[in-house]
């Protein structure tokens, strides 16, 4: 695919580094970012680095400031404090629209008084171009959505998969320095989603511009991003790529936000320079991965994935008993929820095989995976093993 | 959203604050110190105390109260039920139903009141023909049978445009979900569809209740006996009896009272019944069948007929020969060449004039304040918003009176100028076309606007190119019947008109007063045939059943 970034009129000011024919493109710094309605604070105190031509997307739940965050950076909610820097230059009082940000809302803004045409070309006659370049980027970047055919239509002849693509279309055809995405695909149903999710993808990657991306669906976020700040409470709890996230979350609240976690109490013991995990049913099980630092006897908060589990119908091995209360068979897994003696409840899946499936009420042993649990600390809030990488925002 | 030292909205808050303040506040201060003074200028509660002393002028108050609470009722009973089959059944002619009520509660009323004289008077047609024919005689139609009959045909037709509205909103899943659950027929009726619809009950009969309470027309030529409170104050102004301006200022204040009283109290019911409905699968239209379907039919039917009869038998009166207040046998155009020597010209170049600069007035301030309200909320703003509601509870007659007092005299002498008429008509209608226009812009989501700023936009290209655009249709469906209802005032027109700016809806009423009855006919057909061809435009522009009032 050829790169859409070739060309682009210069306005990420005299940091964008021009390499050969192609700019790169900006990257974005927030550095002590302050949100407050009336005495409300949304964000308190947030500093993020967005690397150049970086897909990067906000993930947390609703409420936690993430469509906040986006909009401070797009120039429609106010700034109460802190300095927000594309490529160096900073932008807090640059008025939204000379920021050259294509944004994708969540209902799509398409212009409901305007063919699809005259929707992808507004940004362009804003920029008072000759009619002959609106023409041929606009029916460039109409072609490349695949809205061609509909370029005469009005929008509320379209789908919503064709009026997302239009406002896509109408954002990247200005060239953006950055772009921007407030959860784009929570008004389309599950399939289209997964089928924009990856069109959105494959366009960003080809056109190499930095991207923000806000949603709270985590598996949306892994499926498209390089790296992920996930957000709680106006806080960044982790910035990471998605598979550091989902192995080392750097504490309770990522990991059970992030796919799916199975949390029991627990303590470590230190005998002999060895650790042991000890669950609530006194099962014990050696484990390497404790950093240093964390190496005393301590309650602790133990996160198992449901993958991590093994289950024995051999009941004789060593392991948590446990007792299965239902099954569900979903093709390529199976999913088993079963009760610890400890009276804890978690969940299991295991690949699905194909004849010995677990009957409910079946007395099992089940071991765990040390080499892939996560072990925080009793409030939760830091994971004690190695292996954590959360990107601190430079200063 | 940013703090800036200046912008061009900024100016414009001031700049309607300023002219709501001169045009409207300024008015209001003046009517309210008239009212507490004597003709020589001392402070004095004599006209608040001799209106409460004597019964004369208090029957006034209670006649109104009265008469406007019939009319609300007898107007929700009609209306309601014929909403219900309009909306719930497939009525044969359903579109012809829907157009002629538009026209009905479009139309003066006080024509309507005319006409009624002409069909049921004392030399009325049917009156006649029923004593001569029949020997029957029938009962009065002047005072407050009269009063009733008229207004509640007149305003019921504007409780079936408002319940239609309310009835499309319910979802038919909340009908079934309902029936499901065992509740069905009247009882359904009553416990699902009536309840629902309350909002919307308590709404119509504000806006029946203030129009029928601030009708001038009507209880003028119909009440006799039986006076009503905007009459009073009229005749205190231009009476028989010698003008008192402070004792006719008093009585505006006392019906400003009464009308804000009321107001509140609906405000106060309608916060009792707070959701908000919108129906993704609206109730679909049930065939009529049987006896019961033929029953619907001739109920809509007659009632719209009987409704709209005044208005067919005006144009046929027209047509008529005519000497003063006696119909000749035979047709002529005698009657329009009696209208071409009485300011006809004038009167029709006026309303245009009038229509066309009022409009355009309403809707340009509209727009701004609906933006001003909606998206840049602020403390000005909002007293902008509720000053403009303002004119909501003023009654017709006691705007013409407060901009008469506040600008008959240097350094503002607009009396009798098509201006201070102009003024009147904005003030009067200003209230409706905000709020339709408000609430055409907060359905617009505010990222569509963000979309273009981020599309390097400037903010007032957005409005101009986005935001207006995408508020037209919603402004369009009021400001149509706005022209219709600024073309047809009476009430506030009546105390600034003189010979120079005369109106169509004046002449009728001039020819009527003056016994010219043939003259009054020709007048008020060329009135309707202006108002119809004013709906069909709407219509066919609109291409819609969602009128908004």
């Amino acid at each position: 695919m050829r790169k859409h970034g070739r060309n682009r009129r210069n306005s990420g000011g005299e940091s964008s580094k021009r390499k050969g024919n192609e700019t790169v493109s900006v990257t974005i710094s927030i550095k002590h970012a302050l949100k407050k309605y009336g005495e409300n604070v949304i964000i308190p105190d947030l500093s993020l680095d967005i690397r150049e031509g970086e897909f990067f997307t906000l993930l947390g739940p609703s409420g936690c400031g993430k469509t906040t965050l986006l909009r401070m950076i797009a120039g429609f909610n106010s700034i109460e404090g802190g300095d927000f820097f594309f490529s160096g230059r900073r932008i807090n009082d640059l008025d939204p629209a000379r920021r050259n940000i294509g944004m994708v809302f969540q209902n799509y803004a398409i212009f409901p008084h305007m063919t699809v045409r005259k929707n992808v070309e507004f940004g362009l006659k804003n920029k008072k171009l000759p009619a002959a370049e609106i023409k041929s980027k606009t029916d460039e970047f109409m072609k490349l959505m695949q809205i061609d055919q509909y370029a005469d239509r009005m929008p509320e002849r379209l789908s919503g998969g064709q009026q997302q693509r239009v406002a896509l279309a109408r954002a990247l055809c200005i060239e953006p320095d950055v772009l921007l995405f407030d959860e784009p695909l929570s008004n389309l149903d599950a399939k289209l989603r997964v089928e924009m999710r990856t069109v959105i993808k494959n366009i960003q990657h080809s056109v190499n511009i930095t991207t923000v991306y806000v949603t709270h669906d985590q598996e949306e976020a892994m499926a498209v991003s390089d790296r992920i700040a996930v957000m709680n409470a106006g806080v960044i709890q982790q910035v990471g790529t998605p598979r550091a996230i989902y192995q080392r979350p750097a504490n309770l609240f990522v990991s059970t936000f992030i796919g799916r976690s199975n949390v029991m109490k627990g303590h470590l013991a230190v005998e002999d320079g060895k650790v042991w995990l000890v669950t609530g049913s006194g099962h014990r099980a050696q484990i390497e991965t404790v950093q240093e630092q964390y190496k005393k006897d301590q309650e602790v908060v133990i996160s198992v994935r449901p993958e991590e589990f093994l289950p024995c119908a051999d009941t004789t091995v060593d392991g948590i008993p446990a007792v299965v209360d239902d099954c569900v068979f979903l093709g390529l897994n199976t999913h088993y929820f079963v009760h610890l003696d400890s009276g804890e409840e978690v969940e299991i899946i295991q690949e699905s095989s194909l004849d010995n499936v677990i009957r409910p009420g079946t007395q099992i042993k089940l071991q765990i995976n040390t080499e892939k649990v996560n072990v925080f600390s009793a409030d939760g809030s830091v994971n004690l093993l190695y292996g954590v990488k959360s990107d601190e925002a430079a200063e | 959203m940013k703090s800036r030292k200046f912008e061009i909205w900024t100016v414009i808050s001031v700049v309607i604050l300023a002219a709501f303040l001169l045009f409207m506040v300024y008015p209001m201060f003046g009517l309210l110190r008239q009212s507490v003074e004597t003709p020589e200028g001392e402070f004095s509660m004599q006209n608040f105390a001799e209106f409460f002393s004597k019964p004369y002028y208090t029957v006034t108050i209670l006649n109104s109260i009265k008469v406007t609470i019939a009319v609300t009722l007898v107007s929700l009973v009609l209306g309601i039920p014929f909403a219900y089959f309009y909306s719930f059944y497939q009525l044969k002619g359903s579109k012809v139903l829907f157009v002629v009520s538009i026209l009905c509660c479009m139309s003066a009323p006080f024509i309507g009141a005319y006409s009624w004289i002409m069909l049921l008077g004392r030399s009325g047609v049917i009156t006649n023909f029923l004593k001569s024919a029949l020997g029957i005689t029938i009962p009065s139609v002047y005072g407050f049978k009269g009063i009733l009959l008229v207004q509640s045909l007149k305003f019921f037709p504007l409780v079936f445009i408002y319940m239609n509205g309310a009835f499309k909103n319910i979802d038919n899943t909340l009908m079934e979900a309902s029936a499901n659950m065992g509740c069905t027929g009247v009882n359904r009726l009553f416990r699902i569809v009536m309840a629902l619809s309350m909002p919307t009950i308590l709404a119509a009969s504000l806006m029946v209740f203030m129009q029928a309470f601030a009708d001038f027309g009507t209880p003028m030529l119909l009440g006799e006996g039986y006076q009503t409170f905007p009459v009073l104050i009229y005749n205190q102004y231009l009476g028989e009896v010698g003008q008192n301006y402070n004792f006719a200022a008093a009585l505006a204040v006392i019906a400003i009272i009464v009308t804000a009283m009321v107001f509140f109290f609906q405000k106060w019911a309608t916060g009792k019944f707070k959701f908000s409905m919108n129906a993704l699968h609206p109730v679909e239209k049930k065939k009529p069948r049987g006896i019961t379907g033929l029953l619907m039919h001739l109920y809509c039917y007659l009632l719209i007929a009987i409704a709209f009869m005044p208005q067919l038998y005006i144009i046929y009166l027209s047509f008529r020969n005519c000497s003063g207040a006696i119909f000749k046998p035979g047709f002529s155009l005698m009657n329009y060449h009696a209208a071409m020597n009485k300011l006809l010209v004038r009167s029709i170049r006026n309303t245009t004039i009038l229509g066309v600069s009022s409009l355009a007035i309403i809707i340009v301030v509209a727009v701004l304040i609906a933006y001003l309200v909606v998206r840049r909320s602020s403390a000005m703003n909002n007293v902008i918003d509720t000053m403009s509601m303002l004119p909501y509870i003023m009654p017709g007659a006691v705007i013409g009176l407060s901009l008469l007092i506040a600008f008959g005299k240097k350094p503002f002498a607009l009396t009798g100028t098509l201006t201070i008429m102009v003024i009147a008509l904005v003030i009067r209608r200003l209230p409706y076309t905000i709020r339709s226009a408000t609430a055409t812009l907060m359905q617009i989501s505010l990222s569509v606007e963000e979309a273009a700023i981020s599309l390097g936009a400037s903010k007032l290209k957005t409005f101009v190119k986005i935001t207006i655009p995408m508020m037209a249709n919603g402004i369009l469906s009021g400001a149509i019947l706005s022209w219709v209802a600024i073309v047809t005032e009476l009430s506030s027109a009546i105390i600034l008109y003189n010979n120079r700016s005369i109106t169509l809806t004046m002449s009728t009423y001039a020819a009527i007063s003056r016994g010219n009855y043939g003259l009054a006919a020709a007048f008020a057909a060329i009135l309707t045939v202006v108002t119809i061809i004013s709906l069909v435009i709407y219509l066919a522009v609109s291409k819609t059943e969602d009128v908004q009032l």
